[in-house]
C-alpha cells in the first residue's frame, strides 16, 4: 500500500523509456523506408500542400505578430539604457535565430501533428492500414515517408516566410507605433543580419519538421482503438512534438552558437 | 491449400489462440464460426502476416507464410474487411483498383479504371458511383466497394471478415449470394468468418468453430446440424444454456 505511489511511479517511468525506445525503432524504421523504393510522389506532394501550403496563414499570422509584439519589447528594454535604436536589428536576429523557428514550429506542431496523428489513427482503427499490408502496401512507405519527407522541406520555407514577415510586422510597429525612419529601420535590419542567423534557424525548421511528422505518424501508427484512442493518440502527438522542438531548439543553439 | 499446425497467439496474459489445426482446400469456401472475442479475426490475421503467432505453422501451398517473400505471397490474397475499410482519402474507383495502380501489378490508368468499373459491375454498382468518394456511400455499398476491391487483382484466395455484420437481412443476403457467386466464378479459396449463420448456409462449403483457441469441431456444412457436438449445437441454435459460458 505504501510503496504503491513508488511502483505507479516505476511504471510509468518504464513506459516512459519503451516509448523512447519504439520511436527510436520508428525513426530507424522511417529512415530506411526513404532510401527504398517505391517512391510515392503522389502521396508526398499531397502533404507538402497540407503540411506546407496550408500552413502558411497560421505561421505567418503567428510571425506578424510576434514581430510587432517583440519591437516593442525590445523598444521599452532598450529605452532603459537609452538603446532603442537596436530594434531593427535585435528584431530580425530574434526572429530569424530563434522565435520563427520555435513559434512557427509550434503552430505547425499543433496543426500537423495532430492532424497527422488523428488521420493515421482513424486509419488503423478502421483497419485501413492493414487494407494497405494486404494490398501489397508498406504503411511506412505510402503514409510515413511522404509525411516526413514534406515535412522536412516544407517547415524551412514557412520559416523563412515567417521571418520575412515577423520582420514586417516589427518594421510596421517600429515605423508606425515606434517614430523609426522607415529607411533607417530597413537598413539597420540589413546592416546587421548575417547569413548564418538566418540559415541556423531554417536548418532548425528542418529538424523541427522531421520531428512533427515523425512524432504525428507514430502516434497514428499506434493509436489505441476507437474515438479515445484516436483522441489520446493526437493529444500525444501535439504535447510530444511541443516538447521534443523545444528540446532539439535547446541542442541546435548550444550546438550552432555556443562560444 | 491452406495449412494451420498447432497455431499459438498470446496477447499479454490472454491467449488468444491455443494449438490450432486446420486445412481449407484449394477451391473450397472455408466458413470459421465462433462467438465474439474467440481470436477468429486473429487467426485470419494471422494468414495474412498482420499478426505474427507465438509457435505453430502457416503453410500456403506448402511453403511457410513466414519466410515468404512479402509482396509477392500478399499478392495471391484478397481481403474484405469487416468495417470495408476503405482508403477514405481516394475516389471509389481508385480503391477499387489500388492494387493496380502501383507496385507489382500497376497497369496504365485507363486499364486500371476499365478493371475497376468492371469489377464495380460486378458487385452490383454502377459507374457513377466510380467518383464518389467512401462517405458519401451506404454500409451496404462500401461492403460492395470493398468486395470489388478483394477481388480487382483476381486473387486465388480471398478472406471476408464478417461480411454481413452491420447490414440490414435483405443486403446480407445480397452480400451472401455475391460472395458465393463470385467465389465459385473465381474458382478461389475462400475464408470467411462470421457469426451469423444464415451467412455460414450461403456461403460454406465447410464449416470450423472455433472455441477456447482450438477448433472444436469442422466438416461439411451439410453435417454442422447433426454433428453431435455440443459446442457447435449450441452455437449455431443459439441457446443461452449448453457447455459454452454465456455471460448474462
Amino acid at each position: 500500500m505504501l510503496l504503491s505511489p513508488v511502483a505507479g511511479l516505476g511504471r510509468s517511468t518504464l513506459a516512459l523509456l519503451a516509448m523512447i525506445g519504439r520511436m527510436g525503432l520508428f525513426f530507424a524504421q522511417t529512415l530506411a523506408a526513404v532510401l527504398r523504393p517505391p517512391f510515392y510522389l503522389r502521396e508526398f506532394g499531397q502533404a507538402l500542400w497540407a503540411i506546407g501550403y496550408n500552413s502558411l496563414p497560421v505561421v505567418g499570422m503567428t510571425a506578424l505578430f510576434t514581430g510587432g509584439a517583440l519591437a516593442l519589447q525590445i523598444y521599452a528594454g532598450g529605452s532603459r539604457f537609452n538603446a532603442e535604436e537596436v530594434v531593427p536589428s535585435i528584431v530580425a536576429i530574434g526572429m530569424a535565430r530563434e522565435l520563427g523557428p520555435v513559434l512557427g514550429g509550434l503552430m505547425v506542431a499543433a496543426r500537423v501533428a495532430s492532424s497527422i496523428a488523428a488521420e493515421i489513427g482513424t486509419m488503423k482503427v478502421t483497419e485501413q492500414i492493414d487494407a494497405l499490408v494486404t494490398l501489397s502496401t508498406d504503411p511506412m512507405k505510402y503514409l510515413t515517408v511522404p509525411r516526413v519527407l514534406a515535412a522536412t522541406i516544407s517547415v524551412p520555407v514557412l520559416v523563412a516566410v515567417g521571418d520575412s514577415i515577423g520582420i514586417f510586422g516589427g518594421y510596421v510597429v517600429g515605423t508606425g507605433r515606434l517614430g523609426f525612419n522607415p529607411a533607417a529601420y530597413l537598413k539597420n535590419t540589413a546592416d546587421f543580419l548575417e547569413m548564418w542567423d538566418v540559415t541556423s534557424g531554417l536548418i532548425k525548421g528542418a529538424v523541427f519538421g522531421f520531428l512533427i511528422a515523425l512524432v504525428g505518424c507514430y502516434f497514428g501508427m499506434n493509436s489505441g482503438r476507437g474515438a479515445q484512442g484516436v483522441g489520446r493518440a493526437t493529444k500525444s502527438a501535439v504535447v510530444t512534438a511541443s516538447v521534443l522542438i523545444f528540446a532539439a531548439n535547446y541542442l541546435l543553439t548550444e550546438l550552432f552558437f555556443a562560444a | 491449400m491452406i495449412e494451420l499446425r498447432d497455431v499459438h497467439k498470446a496477447f499479454g496474459a490472454k491467449k488468444v489462440l491455443q494449438g490450432v489445426d486446420l486445412t481449407v482446400p484449394t477451391g473450397e469456401s472455408m466458413v470459421i464460426i465462433g462467438g465474439s472475442g474467440t481470436g477468429k479475426s486473429v487467426l485470419l490475421k494471422c494468414i495474412l502476416g498482420l499478426v505474427r503467432p507465438d509457435a505453430g505453422t502457416i503453410l500456403l501451398d506448402g511453403k511457410d507464410v513466414t519466410t515468404e517473400e512479402r509482396d509477392d505471397f500478399l499478392s495471391h490474397f484478397g481481403m474484405l474487411f469487416q468495417g470495408a475499410a476503405l482508403f477514405d482519402s481516394l475516389t471509389v474507383w481508385q480503391n477499387v483498383a489500388f492494387r493496380l495502380l502501383r507496385g507489382s501489378l500497376k497497369r496504365p490508368k485507363d486499364e486500371a479504371r476499365e478493371i475497376a468499373i468492371e469489377k464495380l459491375r460486378r458487385v452490383g454498382l454502377g459507374p457513377d458511383v466510380a467518383d464518389l468518394f467512401p462517405a458519401e456511400l451506404s454500409g451496404g455499398m462500401q461492403k460492395r466497394v470493398g468486395l470489388a476491391r478483394a477481388i480487382a487483382a483476381e486473387p486465388q484466395i480471398i478472406f471476408f471478415d464478417e461480411p454481413t455484420t452491420g447490414l440490414d437481412p435483405i443486403m446480407a443476403g445480397v452480400i451472401n449470394e455475391l460472395i458465393r457467386e463470385i467465389v465459385v466464378e473465381m474458382g478461389a479459396t475462400a475464408m470467411t468468418i462470421t457469426h451469423d449463420m444464415t451467412s455460414v448456409r450461403a456461403i460454406a462449403d465447410d464449416v470450423a468453430m472455433l472455441h477456447d483457441g482450438v477448433i472444436k469441431w469442422s466438416g461439411p456444412v451439410g453435417e454442422m446440424d447433426n454433428s453431435g457436438d455440443p459446442y457447435l449445437d449450441q452455437f449455431i441454435n443459439g441457446r443461452a444454456e449448453g457447455p459454452i459460458e454465456a455471460v448474462r
